[in-house]
């Protein structure tokens, strides 16, 4: 073997020839073949998974839809219907985009669920955390200008008021709010600036994705116990094992999707939008789309416009130190008998925001988003570090094959099954 | 369970995230009018969409534009392609510039789309008394309710109920929000001529053009539910497939 | 991928008819998902739509040509001299790089329809002006690789392989046509 080549263990002559040259026949196995995952994973697992299917999916159709979108203010409205009605497929190919966003989104938040609910945060996975939480508020800016390219009421509406936020800013305000708009109004500017971010973010979000796998094949993967791998009895190569595992997850992840796409296309969305952008008439009932409520919720509830916005903003930005206000040892919430509790009110607390955001800013709509708001920081800023204090939690398994086998000793299958690509 | 306990949460989330978007719709509720186009695999009733066309064209037309909708389309209704060119060919259109540089008005052709009966909006608004009559091209897809609030609209005109003073060229229809409509009842008894013999109520009519209207906002319908029954029906053998292949690859491991 | 699905621990191949009939299912709605994307690359239903144009030959005096559009392509209609006519007609048509009568190249003997796009790589041929270069056969000349063309559009010289493309044409009238 010449020196400065790879040393290849692929046999495949041309794969070997690559390999040898460029090892990512190597690093694939490595890193998708017989990579050491925890043997225990639930079916919360597959999330990552669905969330890089998903975005390869939101980009596929989306390069297509932009060759026959028209960023323009005249145009976009009608060119989106022209895709609709003559574009060949056109139809399928929006429909997937634009319930993709919904399914993104849906997928990111029980992938998040699952990793606060078993502390995927904690040391050594902050960085990894804080990766993801970069993810997510790229998606979110990327949705934002995703969803004022048709160019209807609510696309006009949206963009208006969530670009007005940055108003709130005192001095810089109304100059960065003209920045984004290039105008004096959300106009054709707008539309265009939109349209180029919208078309790039998802390259910077793939760049992020990857950076975040990087990082969880550091770590390795947390589990539902949330202790760490003790050895080889406790793990299993990622593929057969969980490549079969997030096949099933995947497909019925397409089952719901293309229920939604192919029979409910329109539901999540807001009849409003099919009716075009008209700068002189703002909707009766101006809401974002449904994976924005709760932070809109949140921006509601407050009466001062500053104190929302900063407290909307501060609502995900606290996801960030998480890692840091959460410093209990034990992971997994399977263990935590006071945090679990706390932690699913939080949850359905999300719901509820969610909820109510949808509902007029008034009466006692207004009340319900104040307790939510002041729960939802108060389980980061209060709850979780006291718990870390005074919690005692549940004594841990002393490995994680252990409680799966029973406590029994370690049988001969289970154990051979894993050595024997080591 | 505790894990069964996180797959139903996880469910709900799904569930819950999708239902508040549309909790927040009108406060008066929408009659449901059975159309041939409901539930799963509905169709379009070709019959009932051909005389909305004609109830669109003698009597919508006179105000509310189409302009995402070709001519071309209605051959997907069932007319023929001479039928489509002879009713393009009913309309003029404007074209140009010819070679003085002038434009000029010329007989509509099948890949025409529906002309508007305004040359903008300030002219449909001077035309009637300041309202602007929507264009009706996805019509049923920009309204919560869609088809079912058409129909409900266009049969819902009734007296104003007792101390409702109705402001000057309004006209009261019980299901339009806010009650006070700048439309006045456009559908009377007979106010069409049916050529298949078709009674021409006013209820027959809103039917008639819901069903049009509901075509012309979603034409890929019957394309889209016929193409999703086949992808479902695939992708849930594949997801036995797959189950029994996850099933046998971990067969070998306890867990 | 890796190996391990090919071997079970005792040692037997596991080609077994289950994986591959998964596989094979998965492979099929992968392929499919290729054809929406597709399909949308081929021209849209309002772009085959427009797919016809109406001519009107009479402001054309003898010897004159124009240019119209007709599915984002130029069309040249010339109305040929008499002169043109029995030269396009005199020339042996075994002779010629594409062999073509005249009169199977035109519906009425003066009015010639073409177009207008060398078959060479797809330039746009001079000679519709008086002022142009018609090339050596009183025709066009395409300036990009230098084909000539005679007066029946007719490749008579140069790379490009075909004669000028005639289109589906009607007379609509005496004095019009519908390209289309």
């Amino acid at each position: 073997m010449s020196i400065g080549l790879h040393k290849s263990e692929f046999s495949n002559p041309l794969v070997r020839w690559i390999d040898q040259r460029l090892p990512v026949f190597t690093m694939m196995q490595k890193e998708y073949g017989t990579f050491p995952t925890p043997r225990n994973f639930n079916y919360f697992w597959n999330f990552g998974a669905l969330a890089m299917v998903t975005l390869m999916i939101m980009i596929a159709t989306g390069i297509f839809l932009s060759m026959h979108y028209v960023a323009n203010t005249n145009l976009a409205f009608d060119s989106v219907e022209r895709i609709m009605r003559d574009v060949n497929s056109g139809w399928l190919i929006r429909y997937v985009h634009m319930n993709g966003a919904s399914m993104f989104f849906i997928v990111v938040y029980i992938h998040i669920f699952r990793g606060m609910y078993y502390g995927s945060y904690k040391a050594p996975r902050e960085l990894l955390w804080m990766l993801g939480v970069t993810i997510f508020l790229l998606m979110m800016a990327t949705a934002f200008m995703g969803y004022v390219l048709p160019w209807g009421q609510m696309s006009f509406w949206g963009a208006t008021v969530i670009t007005n936020l940055f108003s709130a800013f005192p001095v810089v305000g109304n100059f960065i709010v003209e920045l984004l708009w290039g105008g004096f109004s959300v106009d054709n500017a707008t539309l265009n600036r939109f349209f180029s971010l919208h078309y790039l973010l998802p390259f910077v979000i793939l760049g992020v994705v990857f950076l975040h796998v990087a990082a969880l094949h550091i770590t390795g993967s947390n589990n539902p116990l949330g202790i760490e791998p003790k050895g080889a009895q406790d793990t299993l190569p990622f593929h057969p094992y969980y490549t079969a595992k997030d096949s099933v997850g995947l497909v019925v992840y397409f089952i719901v999707f293309a229920g939604l796409v192919f029979f409910a296309p329109n539901y999540l969305g807001h009849a409003d939008n099919y009716i075009p952008a008209n700068p002189l008439v703002t909707p009766p009932h101006i809401v974002p789309e449904w994976y924005f409520l709760p932070y809109y919720a949140i921006l509601r509830a407050v009466p001062d416009k500053l104190g929302g916005v900063l407290l909307m903003f501060g609502s995900i930005l606290i996801w960030f130190v998480l890692p840091w206000l959460d410093r209990s040892p034990v992971r997994s919430m399977r263990f935590r008998p006071l945090a679990r509790p706390f932690f699913l009110l939080w949850a359905v607390n999300f719901l509820v925001l969610l909820w109510v955001g949808a509902k007029p800013a008034e009466g006692t709509y207004v009340l319900i988003a104040q307790i939510s708001t002041a729960y939802y920081f108060a389980y980061f800023l209060v709850v979780l570090p006291l718990l870390a204090k005074f919690e005692r939690p549940l004594p841990l398994p002393e490995s994680i094959s252990r409680p799966v086998l029973g406590g029994g000793p370690l049988s001969m299958g289970a154990a051979a099954k894993p050595m024997e690509k080591a | 369970m505790l894990r069964t306990s996180f797959k139903a949460l996880a469910l709900a989330i799904g569930l819950f995230a999708a239902a508040p978007a549309h909790s927040a719709g009108e406060a008066i509720p929408i009659p449901d009018r059975k159309f041939s186009f409901d539930g799963i695999f509905g169709t379009y009733d070709r019959a009932s969409a051909q005389r909305g066309f004609q109830v669109y064209k003698e009597v919508c037309a006179a105000c509310h534009g189409m302009r995402l909708v070709a001519y071309r389309n209605l051959r997907e209704l069932g007319l023929t392609e001479a039928q489509v060119a002879a009713i393009a060919a009913q309309v003029e259109v404007k074209d140009g510039p010819n070679d003085e540089g002038q434009m000029f008005e010329r007989p509509g052709r099948p890949a025409d789309r529906f002309r508007s009966p305004f040359a903008n909006d300030a002219a449909a608004r001077a035309a009637n008394n300041g309202a602007l009559p929507p264009d009706l091209s996805v019509m049923t897809k920009a309204r919560a309710g869609g088809a079912d609030y058409l129909f409900a609209l266009l049969t819902g005109y009734v007296d104003p109920p007792a101390g409702v003073t109705l402001m000057d060229g309004m006209h009261y229809n019980q299901y339009y929000p806010g009650h006070q409509i700048a439309m006045g009842a456009p559908l009377n008894p007979d106010q069409v001529d049916y050529a298949d013999g078709t009674k021409a109520t006013v209820e027959q009519m809103a039917h008639d053009v819901s069903t049009f209207l509901q075509w012309a906002a979603e034409p890929e319908l019957e394309q889209r539910r016929a193409l999703g029954v086949k992808i479902i029906i695939f992708l849930t053998i594949l997801a036995g497939l797959t189950y029994a292949v996850k099933r046998k690859v971990w067969a070998d491991v306890e867990h | 991928m890796a190996d391990t699905a090919h071997a079970a621990p005792d040692g037997a191949p596991r080609r077994d008819f289950l994986k591959l009939v998964t596989g094979a299912f998965a492979a099929v709605g992968v392929g499919a998902i290729a054809w929406p994307f597709i399909a949308s690359l081929q021209p849209a239903k309002d772009t085959l739509a427009l797919a016809s144009t109406d001519v009107d030959l009479a402001p054309i005096t003898e010897g004159q040509a124009i240019t119209v559009m007709w599915r984002g392509k130029p069309v040249f209609v010339r109305n040929r001299t008499a002169k043109e006519i029995e030269e396009a007609r005199a020339v042996p048509v075994n002779s010629m790089p594409d062999p073509a009568t005249d009169q199977s190249r035109v519906q009425k003997d003066e009015w010639l329809v073409l177009i207008g796009i060398c078959t060479h790589l797809g330039c746009v041929p001079t000679g519709q002006k008086p002022t142009d270069t018609r090339g050596d056969y009183g025709g066009w000349f395409c300036p990009c690789h230098g084909s000539h063309y005679d007066s029946a559009g007719r490749i008579r010289k140069g790379p490009a392989p075909r004669n000028l493309d005639v289109p589906q044409y009607a007379f609509t009238s005496d004095t019009k046509i519908r390209i289309g």
